[in-house]
């Protein structure tokens, strides 16, 4: 099948055009994945961006985005497929007498009675799609190995029906907030990406896309208080998501520039710890 | 190409990353797609086929840079004769800066006297001029460095004497107070900082094209494998806490968080799918009568393990302190997983510290209290184990209970007092365990002054713990 984007800039503009601001490595590990037909494990910090890309890859390639959120105690019958048991019922019950045995057991275990999950479901679309399986490390070990063979084959085997294979490749984002070490062979499966706090200039341009109204004094001012910040030994680094925060409420409040006694007074917003502001607001003499 | 690869990925695995004959196959096609002069795209290309652990990005980087460094146009090594595009803006700069100064320049860079150079550092670094600090990092070398061809000194030495002639310490300074001559007067407090993080951003990039220049030399001399043998590191994860530099320790303090993330919810994990228990005839009969009194839905107690308490006694004196240090780092991380966590440090005297962990939320902080106020010297401040266990043992000893785990942290070596071995006998007869936690290699165990055998074999297990991985099998195993 014809790959999905052309060259590396190709996917960094389009993802441009639908606000998300990719750098180098995000867009070349996406034009990879597509070339190669293998799935992105994104990794990182929480609130970078990870479940967006998977979102903003699906607005840009006007596909379907089908989401998977893995918890604890996800099985099979939630992520890949199951029988409407209720529904054979009636079915036994419908003609008691007419058909033979063996004509309502084909039909029992026919596509009619299955329902489709999350994985299942993205193996068998029609149209293109993205599978987002998002905080991966969320499942236990042993769920894990569900996900292997619909990722390095993609297709589901289901032992009524046979193996369904997939009519076109999904793109396939999982995400992991690295709360537990993943399987080996589920990262051998995948290509490998961190997404991490963006770099000042890049932080700045994402708050300059995301945030109407904002001057590029304001957004150049938070971005650099917000990276002063990260190197600080704090419980919680501010997140992208929370210096966009920050940036909506400066400018709801009608802001051009900050001054300290104003980031002071709004510091909680960004940061979600007692200790963190205290902190942060001495280390930056704004006390 | 292809052999340079496979040089490369063998590079990898002599590093320690676990690299597998799939992402191996995997790397070969990932850069079959990609345009070869993207340098930018070939290392992304291979890391995200290669590396899948992110602590291992830096290894990972080190390797690349000294096996593709050499092959980009731009990164060839032209010995001062100005060419390309980055020497003509340089010349361009120059040229203009050369005028304020009626001094008509011309020719290259290995003209300007050193005051020259120091200014032209100066603006760069004011402007963040990218290309102009990478010529400059590359004429700094060539001009301080002294490098000579089979010269059998490290990287390092290098960047030493380089970066010692271009007193970046005091150019941080100067820069700020150019900064307020710009802005005419005084910066507000939050203005200065931040502009003082610009500047040592900016000048941090500055030496680690430095350093990458360098590097580069040396490759150039020696060759890619030769050099990727001197440059090679232990991941962060089987650096040894009794022998980390000040870098090393760094990261090692950046890895423990997400371990203790990881380890906390492998252990909430673990505590809740336990066995399932007995039959909960309450609440089985309860939930019966929804059913009109047919038990359809037995219900079970799920059992709930006793969070343990735990005791740690640990030696703080010079030569463990950094384990020391991080255990109990750990261990606080942690503390939500036990029902109690108790905190003794010794040097020849002993003092309990489990306040300094209570009244405050960091924990680095509490670890910095201890470091300055606890009460550990008794005489002359070298490790006694036998009087701190005895003093232990008179003032706490009560307080041990069959709850409580006890985990005691030193390499034991005692300078030659007595070992008072029977506290620690007493102890496992009171507590639940007593484990007993070793920084050193355990072919230096009972060498010289070391007495852990003596202590070792009246508790539950000795354990060796030279780094992060060890110290985290071990908690695991704790809880």
């Amino acid at each position: 099948m014809a790959p999905r984007f052309d060259s590396v800039q190709q996917v960094r503009d389009g993802l441009k055009a639908v606000n998300y601001l990719a750098d180098d490595g995000i867009a070349g590990v996406a034009f990879l994945a597509d070339r190669l037909g293998k799935p992105i494990l994104v990794e990182g910090p929480a609130g970078t961006g990870k479940t967006q890309l998977a979102k903003s890859i699906a607005e840009m390639t006007g596909a379907r985005l089908i989401r998977l959120q893995c918890y604890e105690g996800l099985d099979e019958s939630k992520a890949l497929y199951e029988w409407n048991y209720k529904k054979q019922l009636l079915r036994i019950q419908a003609d008691k007498n007419s058909d033979s045995w063996s004509d309502v057991h084909d039909d029992i275990f026919g596509d009619e009675f299955l329902l489709t999950r999350p994985l299942l479901e993205a193996i068998t679309a029609e149209e293109p799609v993205v599978l987002l399986i998002d905080e991966v490390d969320r499942v236990e070990v042993e769920t894990e190995a569900l996900l292997l063979e619909i990722l390095s084959e993609y297709q589901v085997s289901i032992p009524e029906l046979g193996t369904i294979t997939a009519k076109q490749i999904p793109m396939v984002f999982l995400t992991s907030n690295n709360t537990r070490e993943l399987s080996e062979a589920l990262k051998r499966r995948c290509l490998f990406l961190h997404v991490d706090y963006p770099q000042m200039d890049r932080e700045k341009e994402i708050v300059l896309t995301k945030v109407e109204g904002i001057t590029e004094m304001l957004a150049d001012q938070i971005a650099r208080i917000v990276r002063s910040i990260r190197q600080l030994d704090l419980k919680k680094a501010p997140s992208v998501s929370e210096t966009l925060d920050w940036a909506r409420t400066l400018v709801l409040l009608g802001l051009e520039t900050i001054d300290a006694e104003q980031a002071k007074e709004t510091l909680h917003v960004l940061l979600k710890y007692q200790t963190d502001i205290a902190k942060a607001a001495k280390e930056l003499s704004i006390d | 190409m292809l052999d340079l690869l496979s040089g490369f990925i063998v590079e990898l695995r002599n590093a320690g990353l676990p690299v597998s004959l799939t992402e191996n196959l995997d790397a070969m096609t990932a850069i079959s797609h990609i345009p070869l002069e993207d340098r930018e795209a070939f290392k992304y290309a291979l890391g995200a086929t290669l590396v899948k652990n992110h602590a291992h990005w830096r290894s990972f980087e080190t390797v690349f840079e000294v096996y593709f460094s050499l092959r980009g146009p731009e990164y060839s090594i032209t010995d001062g004769d100005g060419e390309g595009s980055v020497d003509d803006f340089l010349r361009q700069m120059q040229d203009a800066q050369m005028k304020g100064e009626g001094n008509g320049g011309a020719g290259g860079m290995d003209q300007l006297t050193p005051e020259e150079l120091m200014n032209i550092l100066m603006n760069a670094l004011m402007n963040g001029d990218q290309a102009m600090m990478r010529a400059l990092a590359r004429q700094a070398v060539q001009r301080f460095a002294g490098m000579e061809p089979g010269r059998p000194v490290g990287g390092t030495y290098y960047l030493y004497r380089t970066l010692r002639n271009l007193d970046l310490d005091g150019m941080s300074e100067k820069l700020m107070e150019a900064s307020r001559q710009q802005v005419g007067g005084e910066l507000t407090k939050l203005e200065e900082r931040l502009e003082r993080d610009e500047y040592n951003h900016r000048i941090e990039q500055f030496k680690q094209e430095v350093e990458a220049e360098i590097r580069r030399r040396l490759v150039a001399d020696r060759g890619a494998e030769a050099m990727a043998k001197t440059l090679r590191k232990p991941l962060p994860e089987d650096v040894e806490f009794m022998h980390a530099s000040r870098d090393e320790m760094q990261n090692l303090k950046k890895a423990l968080q997400p371990l203790t993330r990881k380890l906390a919810a492998k252990l909430a994990r673990k505590r809740r799918h336990g066995r399932k228990g007995p039959l909960d005839f309450r609440n089985t009969v309860r939930h019966s009568l929804a059913y009109g009194g047919v038990p359809a839905e037995p219900k079970f107690k799920y059992p709930r393990p006793a969070k343990p308490e735990l005791i740690v006694v640990a030696d703080i004196s010079g030569s463990v302190a950094a384990f020391a240090r991080f255990t109990l780092m750990l261990v606080y991380a942690l503390s939500n997983q036990f029902s109690k966590v108790r905190a003794f440090v010794f040097i020849d005297g002993i003092d309990e510290v489990t306040d300094y962990f209570k009244k405050t939320e960091d924990v680095s902080e509490a670890i910095q209290r201890i470091n300055t106020e606890a009460d550990v010297i008794w005489v002359d401040g070298h490790s006694d184990y036998g009087h701190a266990f005895e003093v232990f043992w008179e003032k706490w000893g009560k307080e041990i209970n069959p709850k409580s785990s006890v985990i005691l942290l030193g390499d034991a070596r005692n300078n030659y007092h007595a070992s008072q071995a029977w506290v620690i006998k007493e102890m496992k007869q009171k507590a639940r365990k007593v484990y007993w936690l070793n920084p050193e290699p355990r072919s230096y165990w009972n060498t010289g002054d070391s007495i852990v055998g003596e202590y070792g074999v009246h508790t539950d297990g000795v354990f060796e713990c030279r780094n992060l991985r060890q110290l985290e099998a071990f908690v695991e195993k704790l809880a």
